[in-house]
């Protein structure tokens, strides 16, 4: 693992699950660029080479298949993007990206630029699982969560918060790439399509 | 089509659905031409089962002809196939090693969230039973979608009829799963708790895997019967004692392996609605796990416990200490229907095992709220309903 994922000399566990009360800025300080205050950190083993995933990821128009909530990733130029996400209540919020960190088959970073309406942040690193199980993706995403109580409890409600969108797009990530396409129960089209909304 | 869909607790209605389509390239549509009523669907009859939807289509036993089929799928139209109840991609770390049952990408990412909560990894999608393994649709219907159709099904070859392959879809290879589990050894005792259709194929399995003796446990006369035909000695827990029957039965010893194949009766399926259960009434509560308590407590040192008995949540008063002091093994889980599939079919084709002898009903799809009552009310005399789409409403076989 990368040694900017491990906390210090405490224990070995990634800092995103640390009880510490100042583990965001931690993870903060692993970022070229941190925008948001709020750390989240989620990890899939996919059973597919690293250099596969990287690629798919790298290009980030492939980005809306497997996550839901990106309505759109406009590519601007080597490495600025246009995003447009959904938000609560069917409104979208957008902003653009920069790439802030690469290197090739391991780690992807960005931070949104000045007047985003969500600053956000964060990493995606690729790395070989042990035993031939294919490559370890982590997602480390700094945020600033919706305003308020009340924000967190309509985000939550719209499923819109972005620890849980991070966990079910990986497990939708790891389908396409492991399978060739995304599970549903819907039994039509039309069924599909109101699930995607 | 029409199709039989769940409302609520001893609700439920055949309605007219919108028929199912190709969505994924995996996919194939499958005409079904016969349906079981599994004990398992009666948790969600009588509503036990948290997670279900109102307009729910009900069925994970079916099998039927292919009629539509995505481009990757490896169907043909036409072709005959049962299909397992556990749906699994074919191609993650758990499918290469053929724990279908734990595959990681069978169950929608969404509805993967609830089993991660509650048992730390979210478990494989499955036909027609609750959003917890996915919330698809099951067989009880004219018509199904069966993603992932070239990992799933199994093609039947033309003249043997649906009652002889129709329990390859769950039961049978749960009954075998639950004797291989119990790692039988030659001149060994087994006792099976429960002869419902899984314990009666478990006793089948057993005997086929070289165990000298197979107990079977039960209170209903008939099903004891069942056991008694296939060789099994048996034990009416309502005129017994099981214990103390099982200790004198087997010279002093316990049994070599326990089977608890009851788990059907088990009502929580959510943590805080176990410990409800319990708290609600202390005898209820420890009788939930009775068989596995006893079963537990009944076997030899150093055997082995086999469950593939149902059990969702946390228990009270496990015996754990007799299991660590008489060093027992358990091994449990749902059924990696995919791996046993190919084998059992030849078994049947070959006649080595039989499992027409279950079936008591054949009915109509149109009738299945009939036949959710008549097994719900009487599981002495009906041991399974299969449901006929093809039949006129009130047609019996």
């Amino acid at each position: 693992m990368s040694e900017t994922i491990n906390r210090d000399a405490r224990d070995d566990a990634p800092m995103t699950t640390s009880k510490r009360s100042d583990a965001d800025s931690e993870v903060a300080q692993t970022l070229v660029d941190p925008k948001g205050s709020s750390a989240i950190g989620r990890t899939v083993t996919i059973n597919r080479p690293r250099s596969e995933l990287f690629a798919y990821w790298r290009d980030f128009a492939n980005l809306p298949t497997f996550m839901d909530n990106v309505v759109s990733v406009e590519i601007l130029d080597a490495s600025r993007s246009h995003w447009v996400v959904k938000a609560p209540a069917g409104r979208t919020v957008e902003w653009d990206a920069v790439i802030t960190e690469e290197k090739e088959g391991e780690t992807i970073a960005w931070a949104s630029t000045e007047g985003a309406d969500v600053p956000n942040s964060g990493r995606i690193d690729f790395r070989d699982a042990q035993g031939g199980r294919g490559t370890i993706v982590t997602a480390t995403i700094l945020y600033d969560p919706p305003a308020g109580v009340v924000g967190k409890v309509i985000a939550k409600l719209f499923q819109r918060e972005p620890a849980i969108q991070a966990r079910r797009d990986l497990r939708r990530f790891k389908q396409l790439m492991e399978t060739g396409e995304i599970a549903t129960n819907a039994r039509t089209r039309a069924q599909r399509e109101d699930e995607k909304e | 089509m029409r199709a039989l869909t769940w409302h609520g607790k001893h609700d439920v209605r055949v309605d007219t659905v919108d028929d199912p389509e190709i969505l994924n390239p995996r996919d194939a549509i499958i005409k079904i031409t016969s349906t079981a009523i599994c004990g398992s669907d009666l948790h969600l009859y009588d509503g036990y089962i948290p997670t279900m939807q109102a307009g729910d289509i009900l069925g994970h036993e079916f099998m039927g002809e292919v009629v539509e089929t995505g481009p990757r799928s490896s169907l043909k139209k036409g072709q005959r196939v049962v299909v397992p109840f556990t749906i699994a991609c074919g191609s993650c770390y758990h499918c290469g090693k053929h724990q279908y049952s734990a595959c990681d990408n069978g169950n929608p990412a969404d509805n993967q969230d609830i089993g991660q909560e509650l048992y730390g990894q979210p478990m494989s999608g499955l036909f027609g039973y609750s959003h917890l393994t996915g919330g698809y649709a099951g067989g009880q219907a004219e018509y199904v979608r069966v993603p992932f159709s070239d990992v799933g099904p199994i093609v039947i070859p033309d003249g043997i009829e649906d009652d002889k392959v129709l329990f390859l879809s769950d039961i049978l290879p749960t009954g075998w799963q639950a004797a291989e589990n119990a790692d039988i050894e030659p001149g060994d005792t087994v006792a099976v708790w429960g002869c419902g259709p899984v314990g009666l194929f478990a006793v089948q399995s057993a005997f086929l895997m070289g165990a000298e003796r197979v107990i079977a446990i039960d209170h209903f006369p008939h099903r004891l019967e069942l056991a008694r035909k296939f060789g099994a000695e048996t034990i009416n827990f309502e005129e017994s004692a099981t214990y103390e029957a099982l200790m004198e039965m087997t010279g002093g010893i316990g049994p070599d392996a326990v089977i608890d194949a009851v788990g059907l009766e088990a009502h929580g399926f959510f943590v805080d609605n176990v410990i409800d259960q319990i708290k609600k009434s202390t005898f209820l509560g420890t009788d939930r796990i009775h068989s596995i308590r006893q079963a537990i407590v009944a076997c030899r040192k150093g055997g082995r416990v086999s469950m593939p008995a149902v059990y969702g949540g946390i228990v009270d008063k496990f015996p754990l200490g007799a299991f660590m002091e008489k060093g027992l093994t358990l091994k449990t889980g749902q059924t990696s229907v995919q791996h046993y599939m190919p084998a059992l079919l030849n078994a049947i084709i070959e006649e080595k095992i039989d499992t027409t002898f279950l079936i008591s009903h054949r009915m109509a799809l149109e009738d299945a709220p009939k036949g959710y009552q008549m097994f719900h009310d009487n599981q002495n005399e009906v041991t399974k309903v299969v449901l006929k789409p093809d039949f006129a409403a009130g047609m019996v076989a």
